[in-house]
């Protein structure tokens, strides 16, 4: 087994998220039993007969792959089988929206798995709708920019804060764009005993309408404006938080993705970039980034 | 040995002595008893198992789903809304080849909200991929659940045994429960394979584009029609264990009958009783219970009614918009008969809908071809006529 995720695959050019689970689950290592929602991940990885995993692997429903991950826990310490960590992994759809409660039913249960969110902020197989991780003005599919929207209305929904009102032990942040602070904090979510809430921020050219070579220049940059903080939480208690060395505004980041032209014409055209910069600002005081 | 025990603690105490490992399930009115007892077997000390207590059914569902992939023996009850909530889960396991067992307390749908007894929950998902079993007593819900783990796990599908809530769940009866080696005997200790484990990587639900989701579904329609070999084996052997035989259909004085009533659970003991009385009378009555459901016992009505003239369905479960649904089961079964009986369907015990020996005299007795397919409806009060 050369890698965790076999090339070959039709994810599309310079996708973030097959990189992100490739990276993620190298990290985790052999004797892992992985849960997939429905989705980009699992429909451009198993048309059969053929199939990227090379690991036990199950792909149930959109909305439960956190209660499908319990009942493999609750399973292999039935069957008394020891040392097999079990990893569920979805992205934003399946985790903050359709599948939220049973994250919630997973993480209040304590079992021993470990969730990654492969966070690409809106719902892209089936073509770029808006998702609860859809960040604010943004334009997708279902939240289109006209003579009465400027995109999104919605803010991104704080995943890690419900994360940590659980209780969950281990809850972090990370970005394809930093593939050693990804895998790090991989290694690191497994040495917890119980629940653990890992969100990777996976850039989608075709979504996010930018060029398919820049997907690690704009996760990079999606990091250094403030607009995803890299953090990470044990026992309820934050424990590192990447400095912003390189602070960029964000209109660097935004200015290469055109979910997010609309922003830079017409009369109004800054009014929605100050509003974003204003959440990054507050991203950096709530976390001290700067 | 025979105990009195209630319908829901005999099932529990089955589940329990088929040494199930994992357990999830979501309180619903009226499966609760028999998960409540298994949360006490379990947490007493008598059942080494994992008792997952969940948010909703959706996750119960999907929590047995995953266990059983990991090769844990696996269980959950549920009815009525929870076993709709699981639908999306029911299919996806019966797809999966999971051989998990579900007992479904059977009730009635909303809207309007009843807690009372009819099949439409389990009647609703028929096209699942699971086995249905229909338990008419408390000893054959309590047989059908350990026939019922066999099956699943010899032909790697699901199999859902279905038992009248109230009438069955909250019955106590007099039940012959075997002793945990007759069990052993029967059903092996160990668990089924590990579909999921690291020594043997595999991928378990991938994307089957045109060229091959047809021949996946017919695989699975395949095993489901055919399972009716393995049941006739396996009811086989449990008879040579425990004396005792349910189905996949099962007569009473139907042999020389003219007219055979035909119904799924615990209306066949009524109809038993009508059928007695209507022999008494000097009619050529006798009755059929369907015990499986899924596989449809299509073979075993066409010899089983062959030669009767009327069969009355009684059924608790209907196709808005169409009619009967087990009803039409049999017609299309019958149909291949070079003569046909006649067929009439009653709609009967929706809601809680109390059938009584009366109430199936009567409708053995009438040969109105136009009587409405709703028996014994109520004329409207004051306050819904105003």
């Amino acid at each position: 087994m050369s890698t965790a995720v076999s090339p070959g695959h039709r994810a599309c050019l310079g996708c973030g998220e097959v990189l992100g689970s490739r990276l993620a689950l190298e990290a985790a290592g052999p004797n892992i039993i992985v849960a997939n929602a429905t989705g980009c991940l699992e429909v451009t990885t198993t048309s059969y007969p053929y199939s990227s995993w090379n690991m036990p692997w199950i792909h149930s429903l959109f909305e439960n792959a956190p209660a499908v991950a319990s009942g493999i826990e609750a399973g292999l310490k039935a069957l008394g089988k020891a040392g097999i960590r079990v990893i569920a992994q979805g992205g934003d759809g399946a985790t903050a929206d359709i599948g939220l409660q049973s994250l919630s039913g997973m993480f209040e249960r304590g079992h021993d798995v470990l969730y990654i969110c492969y966070d690409n902020e809106a719902y892209m197989n089936t073509g770029v709708q808006r998702s609860g991780l859809t960040p604010s003005l943004a334009s997708t599919t279902t939240t289109p920019t006209g003579t009465t929207s400027d995109g999104n209305r919605l803010p991104k929904k704080d995943m890690v804060a419900i994360a940590l009102a659980h209780g969950v032990p281990y809850v972090a942040t990370a970005s394809v764009g930093y593939h050693k602070d990804l895998q790090k904090k991989v290694q690191r979510a497994l040495t917890f005993k119980g629940p653990k809430y890992l969100q990777v921020h996976v850039p989608c050219p075709p979504g996010w309408g930018y060029s398919s070579s820049s997907t690690i220049d704009v996760a990079q940059k999606a990091v250094q404006c403030g607009l995803y903080p890299l953090v990470e939480f044990e026992l309820g208690q934050m424990t590192s938080a990447r400095k912003l060395n390189k602070r960029i505004p964000v209109d660097d980041y935004l200015r290469d993705q055109s979910r997010f032209r609309h922003l830079f014409t017409g009369a109004a055209a800054r009014q929605g970039i100050e509003v974003i910069q204003a959440i990054a600002d507050a991203n950096v005081r709530r976390y001290g980034l700067a | 040995m025979k105990q009195l025990l209630e319908g829901s603690a005999a099932i529990a105490e089955m589940v329990k002595l088929c040494r199930v490992q994992v357990v999830s399930a979501y309180p619903i009115t009226p499966q609760t008893h028999i998960v409540e007892q298994l949360a006490r077997t379990i947490s007493g000390g008598e059942l080494q198992a994992e008792y997952v207590n969940v948010e909703s059914e959706f996750s119960a569902a999907s929590v047995v789903l995953g266990a059983s992939a990991a090769g844990a023996r696996a269980y959950t009850a549920t009815t009525s809304q929870g076993l709709l909530l699981m639908a999306e889960v029911l299919f996806n396991m019966a797809g999966l080849r999971l051989p998990v067992v579900l007992t479904c307390a059977n009730r009635g749908v909303s809207a309007p909200i009843t807690i009372w007894n009819d099949h439409q929950d389990a009647m609703t998902v028929r096209d699942s991929g699971w086995l249905q079993l229909f338990a008419a007593d408390n000893q054959e819900a309590v047989d059908l659940h350990l026939l019922a783990f066999r099956l699943a796990e010899t032909l790697r599908l699901p199999v859902m045994v279905c038992v009248d809530g109230f009438i069955l769940t909250h019955a106590w009866e007099p039940v012959n429960l075997p002793s945990q080696a007759a069990v052993d005997a029967f059903l092996a200790p160990s668990a089924p394979i590990a579909l999921l484990d690291p020594a043997r990587p595999a991928t378990l639900g991938a994307l089957a584009e045109p060229d091959s989701y047809m021949e996946h579904r017919n695989r699975l329609f395949e095993a489901v029609e055919g399972s009716m070999q393995t049941m006739e084996r396996l009811q086989q052997d449990f008879e040579r264990q425990f004396g005792r035989r349910h189905g996949p259909t099962a007569g009473y004085r139907v042999d020389d009958a003219d007219v055979a009533v035909v119904a799924m659970g615990s209306l066949n003991g009524t109809i038993e009783e009508a059928v007695d009385s209507l022999r008494d009378d000097g009619q050529r009555v006798g009755s059929l219970k369907v015990v499986s459901f899924r596989p449809f016992p299509a073979a075993e009505l066409r010899r089983d009614l062959g030669t009767v003239r009327r069969v009355v369905v009684l059924e608790k479960a209907v196709s808005m918009g169409s009619g009967g649904i087990l009803s039409a089961e049999i017609r299309n079964a019958l149909y291949e008969l070079p003569s046909r009986p006649m067929v009439k369907s009653h709609v009967v015990g929706l809601g809680g809908r109390d059938v009584t020996v009366r109430d199936v005299r009567e409708m053995v007795l009438s040969t109105r071809e136009d009587a409405p397919l709703f028996f014994g409806l109520r004329q409207p009060t004051a306050v819904e006529v105003s």
